[in-house]
């Protein structure tokens, strides 16, 4: 199984580190893995993106040009990824800001408020990443929740223990959403 | 083995600290700054010195400098900060001293574009700065072979007295991948009889390229040449896909090796019978590892980031004894491997219907 993700968003709203607990989670799994960031003026403000791909097999190409999977934390990130998902891919969309239509059908799409989510159910709520991050994997295969828990330990606990436990917290709302909901 | 998650740049900064560089002069550009971020930070805990320079001039002399002293030593920068370090590269070679040089490429000409590129491919192989000289110059492919060829690169410094420089691109350098760091077998290496170390209790060592009669310079001349062409005959590297029944043949390296391989894949589903031939090294270049295929191959396509530099090698290699052809995207755009495959198409028809 292979997923081609491009996760985007405005600077600031913690794009890079969903792709990175990613392309870990994937790693810590004996996983192929790739994470490529958008580099230059993008990280000043404005749009930032990065491409994952987390297989089973050997990864050639790492540019994502027909992802799998996108994630939108902002409109931009929506009118400039969707024409790009494959027919039956997943579009996440962080429906707190994004009020953009889907303008396809042929897609899956996933709406998380998760700013609101982050903000009210994990009270803190510069986390809306990593809500999103959990409503994600309950549509994905490629990666389980304790993969990525797994992850955060490495990336997070190492510097800063005390947010592992909120991470976590924050992962379940996300996934517990979609399937509290059905979506 | 522990695996790590590491961008190239830093993958590449950490496979010079364990290859025992300890010194490190540069001056930051993206897309290549991770490094000497790292170095920077890295370099002290192991009794090592980072210092940023002024321009990537003083960086280059500086590296001059330290290798004169014997000491393993690292530069690094992008396309416009490599210009300049240019005329230096070329005192470097005719010292005869082991420097390494990365270079993670971006959009030229000019102040050019930040992204990922392959046109200084001409600057690294065919001199770059003035007289007869040439560069060892590797091309990595993956975040792991960042660091297996940083390691051979000190290596191949040292075994030949000569700069040595990896080549990647901004993907490359900027992209995580997990790595491992292996215990290497360790070469013999010559010692560094010829280091300006004080000459205490031992005559006088002079590195100079300077020579006033036309008759020392010629045979300096002839000493570098015969060096140069040791170095073509013993460190040629390639790695060859699916070659075995080929019949068309593409040649790429770096990040766009990865994509003709995945367009290789896509045409072998479609009974297409084309491999892939990947330079490793881009000078020496691998000529062995295209001789050895000649016979079979109808044609080549040389897939680049930039107006086709390569691809004047592809026909020196092969003496022009098939078509070579081009797929290449400029100024920080990369193909799909949809899109070469097409290219391989257009040039090549007979192969798609011979199917």
């Amino acid at each position: 199984m292979t997923e081609k993700m491009i996760i985007s968003g405005f600077g600031g709203q913690g794009v890079m580190f969903m792709g990175k607990i990613l392309a870990y989670a994937g790693m810590l799994t004996n996983k192929e893995v790739s994470w490529i960031p958008s580099y230059g003026p993008e990280m000043r403000g404005g749009t930032a993106n990065c491409s994952v791909i987390v297989s089973d097999e050997e990864i050639n190409c790492p540019v994502v040009n027909k992802p799998s999977l996108v994630v939108a934390m902002n409109g931009p990130s929506l009118e400039k990824f969707l024409p790009a998902l494959i027919p039956g891919g997943l579009l996440v969309v962080n429906s707190s800001i994004v009020k953009n239509d889907v303008t396809r059908d042929d897609v899956r799409v996933l709406k998380i408020p998760a700013q609101e989510l982050a903000a009210e159910k994990v009270g803190k709520a510069n986390l809306a990443n990593v809500v999103v991050l959990g409503a994600m994997l309950a549509k994905t295969d490629v990666l389980t929740l304790d993969d990525v828990v797994a992850a955060l330990k490495e990336v997070v606990a190492s510097k800063r223990p005390e947010m592992l436990a909120i991470n976590r917290q924050a992962l379940e709302v996300g996934m517990n959403y979609v399937k509290e909901n059905q979506l | 083995m522990k695996k790590y998650l590491l961008k190239g740049n830093e993958a590449i900064a950490e496979a010079a600290v364990r290859a025992g560089c300890r010194l490190f002069f540069g001056y930051p550009i993206t897309p290549s700054t991770e490094i000497i971020e790292y170095m920077a930070k890295h370099l002290p805990a192991v009794n090592g010195t980072f210092v940023q320079a002024e321009s990537e001039v003083s960086a280059i002399n500086m590296c001059f400098g330290a290798a004169g002293a014997g000491v393993r030593v690292m530069t690094a920068s992008s396309s416009p900060g490599i210009s300049l370090m240019q005329e230096g590269l070329s005192y470097i070679a005719a010292n005869e001293l082991p420097v390494v040089v990365v270079n993670i490429v971006r959009a030229g000409p000019g102040l050019g574009g930040l992204g990922p590129s392959q046109a200084d491919y001409f600057q690294a192989t065919k001199g770059g700065g003035h007289g007869d000289y040439r560069l060892i110059v590797l091309a990595p492919s993956t975040v792991q072979e960042l660091v297996n060829l940083t390691q051979d690169a000190f290596d191949l410094a040292d075994l030949y007295r000569n700069p040595v420089m990896i080549m990647a691109d901004g993907i490359l350098g900027q992209m995580m991948e997990p790595v491992v760091f292996q215990e290497r077998e360790t070469r013999q290496l010559p010692a560094k009889d010829w280091a300006t170390t004080g000459a205490e209790g031992r005559p006088r060592n002079t590195i100079t390229s300077y020579s006033l009669q036309n008759e020392i310079g010629e045979a300096n001349c002839l000493r570098w040449e015969a060096k140069y062409r040791s170095i073509a005959a013993a460190e040629q590297r390639w790695e060859q896909y699916m070659t075995d029944d080929a019949a068309y043949l593409m040649v790429a390296y770096g990040t766009t090796a990865r994509i003709a391989k995945a367009a290789v894949q896509m045409a072998r589903k479609e009974g297409i019978k084309v491999g892939l031939l990947r330079p490793i090294t881009l000078w020496p270049f691998p000529v062995d590892g295209f001789k050895s295929l000649q016979g079979q191959i109808k044609g080549y396509l040389s897939v680049e980031l930039s107006a086709g530099q390569m691809i004047e090698d592809v026909r020196l290699a092969t003496n022009c004894s098939a078509p070579v052809h081009l797929c290449n995207r400029q100024g920080g755009m990369v193909p799909a491997p949809e899109e070469v495959l097409e290219r391989f198409k257009e040039v090549f028809p007979a192969a798609a219907a011979a199917v």
